[in-house]
C-alpha cells in the first residue's frame, strides 16, 4: 500500500510541475493578442435545404464530399443523400437501430456506422450490382461505438463505450492498435489534417492526443468540468477545439500543450453535443443540447450567431470539405443545410 | 442541486450538469430585489399569488443576461421545458408565450434534480388520485400508464390506493387557492417527467455514460505508467503561447477569402442561388483554373499537393527540373501507406525495384542512414516502412523544389492565366428557377460549363452570368 500511495504522490507532483511549465509558456493572454484583429460581425446563415426522411432521432452526419453525406438514425436507416438536391441517394437499413455514428469514406467509396451493438459496419457503396451490401463487420470492443472515421478505405479508426480507441484493418477485419488510457467513455474523435495522429474526447472530461503508427498517448488535455461529447481540429492542425456537457467549449494547442481560449456564455446552460470550424478556422460552429446552433468567432472568444430551426436537440454538425455550407442534424429527425 | 447517481459499476456520475446552471438562473430569478416582480394573477374566478406573465420572464431575461429578444425568449422556453416554470392558462402546453399569460415557478420539491428520477410509485399514486377524483379524468395515454403500472406494480397497488386518497383528504381540507395551486404544481411536474407520447422529453439525454472505466486499476502499475507518461509531457519543449496565438490569427488570416461561409464566393454560392458554377469551375480537370485556387497552392507545400491539378502542375516543373522521380515516389509511399494491407508486399517491392535500388530508372537521393534503414525494414514490408524515407523526400521537395516553383515562370504564367469569376447575381424572377441537375461528371466538366454558359445567357434576363471572363 505505500509504494501506491508513493506512487501516486510522485505522478502527481509531476502534474503539477506540467502545470507550472504550461503556465511558464503563458506570456500574453487571449484578449491582448487579438485586440487588433478585426471584429467578425453578426453571422446570419439561412436554412437553404431540409433533408426530410429519417422517421426518428438523428444521432449522426457525415459529409463525403461537398454535396454528398450520410446521417444515421435511430430508425434503423443509414442515408446518404444528394443534400443539393435533397436526394436519396442510398437508403440502407441496419441490422440493428440504436446506430450512434457514422462516417463517410474520402474516397466516397465506403460508409460505416455502429452503435449500442458494439461494431462497427462497414458498407460498400460501388458495389458491382449497384447493392450496397455490408462489406465488413468489425467486431471486438466490448461497449457501444460512439464514433468512426476512415483514414483510407483499408483503415478505419473507432471510439468506443469500452473507453478505448482502436484502428482496424478492413479488409482483414482485425485490431490493429488498440488507443489505451482514457478513465471514461471515448465519446468521439477527429483524425488530423496530416492523418499521422487522431484527437479523442472521453467522459474522463480530458482530450488526448493520439500517434497513429506506435499507438503512444502523445499530449492529454484536461480542464472540462463534464464529458466531452465532441472534439475536433482546427484546420492547420495545430490545435484541438473540445465540446463539453459543461456548455462551454475549449481550444487546446498542441505546441504550447495547453487551453488557450475557452468559449462560454452565462446564457448557455445545455451541453455542447458537437461541433465544427469553418474552412479558415475563424468560426466555430457548435451544435447544444438547447436546439440552439452556435457560432462562435474563434480567435475572440465571442458569439456572432445562431442557428434556431430545430426542435429538438442537434445532435450532429458537420462543415462541407469545401466550406460552402454546414448541415446539422438533429433528434427532430431533420437535416438542414445551412449558407 | 447536483444529480449523483450510483451507476453498475459503483461509482458516483453527475447526472444532467445543465440542471445546475438552471437552477443558478431560476433562483436568481426569484430574488425578492433584482428578480422578476411577482404579482397576483387572475384564473377564471380565483386569485393566483406570486405569478407573473411571459413578458416579464422575457424583459427580465434580456436585461440580466443583455441578449435579444428572440434569445431570451429560447432561454425562456428551457426554463418551461424543465419544468422550472410552468404556464397557468394552458398547463398542458409547455411554451412560453411573451404575453400576459400567467406563469409560475415550480417549487424546489418538484424539481427535476430533487426527485432523481421520478419515482414509479409516485406516478402511480398521482394517476390514481386524478382517477379517484373524477371518473374520467385520465386522458388516454394516461390510461394506459396507469393500468400499465397496475399490472406492474400490483403488489404494492392497495399502499398506492391508500396513498391516493389520504393525499386527497389532506388536500380538501386547504384552501381553495392553495389547492389550485398544488394541483398545477405537481400536474406540471409530471408533464416535465412523464411527457405525452408525440411531446418533448426533456429528461432523454441518451445512453448510459460512465466515467470510471472499472477495466482499469488504479494500481501501482496504473500509476508507474503515469509517472512515464508525466515525464515525458513535462520534457517536451513548450511554445509560447503568444507565438501560437499569433499562428492562428495568421492562418485566420490567409484562409478568410477562401471561407465561403465568411467571405462568399465567386461566382455565386450555389446554396443560395441554385447555380452550380463554381463547382464547375472547380473541378479536378477544369482547363484554366481559377486564381484563388492557384493562390491556395502557394499557402503550404500540403495545400499544393493536396489539389490534383496542383500535383500535376508541380510535376510538370519538376520533370524540367529533372526531378519528377521525388514526387513519383512520394506518391507510389502513400499508395503503400493507404492500400490494401495484402498488396502491401508487391507494392514495396516495386518501390524498390523503381526509385531505391542502385541505378534504378527513377533513383531518388535519400541520405545513407535513411537508405541503410529502409532497406532493412524492406526484408519485412509493412505499411510503415516506408515512412522515413517519404519524409525525407517530402522535406527535400518542400525545402527546395516548392519554393522554386512559387518562383518559377510556370507558376506565375498559370496564376496570371487564371480567372476570376465573374459574380453571378441571384435571378430577380424567382419562377424562373434554373434546372437543378446533378453534376456533370469531371470529364465533360468544361463542355458542360460552356454549354451552361449559353443556356444561362438565353433563360435569364437579369442575371449577368456567364462564361467566366479573362483579365
Amino acid at each position: 500500500m505505500g509504494e501506491m500511495e508513493q506512487l501516486r504522490k510522485e505522478a502527481e507532483s509531476l502534474k503539477d510541475e506540467i502545470t507550472a511549465a504550461r503556465k511558464a509558456v503563458q506570456d500574453l493572454t487571449l484578449q491582448d493578442h487579438v485586440a487588433g484583429t478585426a471584429v467578425v460581425g453578426r453571422v446570419q446563415l439561412k436554412t437553404r435545404k431540409t433533408l426530410r426522411g429519417h422517421l426518428s432521432k438523428i444521432y449522426a452526419v457525415h459529409w463525403g464530399d461537398s454535396k454528398l453525406c450520410v446521417s444515421a438514425s435511430q430508425d434503423g436507416k443509414l442515408i446518404v443523400w444528394d443534400s443539393y438536391t435533397t436526394n436519396k441517394v442510398h437508403a440502407i437499413p441496419l441490422k440493428s437501430s440504436w446506430v450512434m455514428t457514422c462516417s463517410y469514406a474520402p474516397s466516397g467509396n465506403m460508409v460505416a456506422c455502429g452503435g449500442l451493438d458494439n461494431m462497427c459496419s462497414i458498407y460498400n457503396l460501388k458495389g458491382k450490382d449497384g447493392n450496397v451490401k455490408v462489406m465488413r463487420e468489425l467486431a471486438a470492443h466490448t461497449g457501444y461505438l460512439s464514433c468512426c472515421r476512415f483514414l483510407n478505405d483499408n483503415e478505419i479508426i473507432t471510439s468506443s463505450g469500452d473507453c478505448t480507441c482502436v484502428l482496424w484493418d478492413i479488409e482483414t477485419g482485425s485490431q490493429k492498435t488498440v488507443f489505451a488510457g482514457h478513465l471514461g467513455d471515448c465519446m468521439s474523435l477527429g483524425v488530423a489534417p496530416d492523418f499521422n495522429t487522431f484527437i479523442s474526447g472521453a467522459c474522463d472530461f480530458t482530450a488526448k492526443l493520439w500517434d497513429i503508427r506506435d499507438g503512444q498517448c502523445r499530449q492529454t488535455f484536461g480542464g472540462h468540468e463534464s464529458d466531452i461529447n465532441a472534439i475536433g481540429f482546427f484546420p492547420n492542425g495545430n490545435a484541438v477545439i473540445t465540446g463539453s456537457d459543461d456548455a462551454s467549449c475549449k481550444l487546446y494547442d498542441l505546441r504550447s500543450d495547453q487551453e488557450l481560449i475557452t468559449y462560454q456564455d452565462s446564457g448557455i446552460m445545455c451541453g455542447v453535443t458537437s461541433l465544427a470550424p469553418s474552412l479558415s478556422g475563424r468560426l466555430i460552429l457548435a451544435g447544444y443540447d438547447d436546439f440552439n446552433c452556435n457560432i462562435w468567432d474563434s480567435l475572440k472568444a465571442e458569439r456572432v450567431g445562431v442557428l434556431s430551426g430545430h426542435d429538438n436537440r442537434v445532435s450532429c454538425i458537420g462543415v462541407t470539405p469545401d466550406g460552402m455550407a454546414c448541415c446539422t442534424g438533429s433528434w427532430d429527425s431533420f437535416l438542414k443545410i445551412w449558407n | 442541486m447536483t444529480i449523483n447517481t450510483l451507476s453498475q459499476d459503483g461509482v458516483q456520475r453527475q447526472q444532467m450538469s445543465c440542471l445546475t446552471k438552471m437552477e443558478r438562473m431560476v433562483i436568481s430569478m426569484q430574488d425578492p430585489d433584482m428578480g422578476i416582480k411577482l404579482r397576483n394573477q387572475r384564473l377564471l374566478i380565483t386569485v393566483i399569488p406570486h405569478a407573473m406573465t411571459g413578458a416579464d420572464i422575457v424583459e427580465w431575461l434580456i436585461k440580466k443576461c443583455s441578449i435579444s429578444d428572440e434569445e431570451a425568449l429560447h432561454i425562456g422556453q428551457i426554463f418551461v421545458k424543465y419544468g422550472y416554470i410552468y404556464p397557468l392558462k394552458e398547463p398542458r402546453n409547455l411554451i412560453l408565450k411573451v404575453d400576459d399569460s400567467p406563469y409560475r415557478f415550480q417549487m424546489p420539491y418538484y424539481w427535476m434534480s430533487t426527485r432523481w428520477p421520478a419515482s414509479e410509485l409516485d406516478y402511480a399514486i398521482y394517476l390514481a388520485k386524478k382517477n379517484i377524483r373524477k371518473q374520467g379524468e385520465l386522458i388516454e395515454y394516461e390510461k394506459e400508464c396507469y393500468n400499465a403500472l397496475h399490472k406492474r406494480i400490483n403488489h404494492t397497488w392497495d399502499f398506492v390506493v391508500m396513498q391516493a386518497r389520504e393525499q386527497l383528504r389532506a388536500s380538501k381540507q386547504r384552501r381553495k387557492a392553495d389547492r389550485i395551486v398544488l394541483k398545477c404544481q405537481e400536474q406540471a411536474y409530471w408533464l416535465v417527467n412523464r411527457p405525452p407520447p408525440g411531446t418533448l422529453d426533456s429528461i432523454d439525454h441518451g445512453p448510459e455514460r460512465r466515467t470510471m472505466n472499472t477495466r482499469v486499476q488504479l494500481n501501482a502499475e496504473f500509476y508507474k505508467k503515469e509517472i512515464e507518461h508525466n515525464r515525458i509531457s513535462l520534457a517536451r519543449n513548450r511554445v509560447k503561447s503568444s507565438i501560437c496565438l499569433e499562428s492562428y490569427v495568421k492562418y485566420c488570416e490567409q484562409y478568410q477569402p477562401h471561407d465561403p461561409i465568411m467571405q462568399g464566393c465567386l461566382p455565386s454560392i450555389p446554396w443560395i442561388t441554385d447555380d452550380i458554377m463554381f463547382w464547375n469551375m472547380n473541378c479536378e480537370t477544369v482547363a484554366v483554373p481559377t486564381k484563388l485556387r492557384v493562390e491556395r497552392w502557394s499557402f503550404s507545400f500540403m495545400e499544393l499537393l493536396n489539389d490534383p491539378m496542383g500535383r500535376k502542375e508541380f510535376l510538370t516543373y519538376l520533370k524540367k527540373e529533372f526531378s519528377a522521380e521525388n514526387l513519383c515516389f512520394w506518391q507510389a509511399c502513400e499508395d503503400v501507406r493507404h492500400g490494401e494491407t495484402s498488396k502491401i508486399p508487391e507494392k514495396v517491392d516495386e518501390v524498390y525495384k523503381q526509385f531505391l535500388t542502385p541505378g534504378a530508372s527513377r533513383w531518388v537521393n535519400i541520405d545513407s542512414k535513411t537508405m541503410e534503414k529502409t532497406l532493412e525494414g524492406l526484408k519485412r514490408p509493412h505499411r510503415f516502412v516506408l515512412d522515413d524515407a517519404q519524409m525525407h523526400i517530402y522535406f527535400l521537395m518542400k525545402k527546395d523544389s516548392y519554393p522554386r516553383y512559387l518562383k518559377s515562370d510556370l507558376y506565375k504564367n498559370l496564376f496570371a492565366r487564371a480567372i476570376v469569376p465573374q459574380e453571378t447575381k441571384k435571378s430577380v424572377f424567382p419562377f424562373m428557377r434554373r434546372q437543378r441537375h446533378s453534376s456533370p461528371s469531371p470529364a465533360l466538366a468544361t463542355q458542360a460549363a460552356e454549354d451552361d454558359g449559353k443556356a444561362k445567357n438565353s433563360n435569364s434576363f437579369k442575371s449577368n452570368s456567364g462564361t467566366a471572363s479573362r483579365r
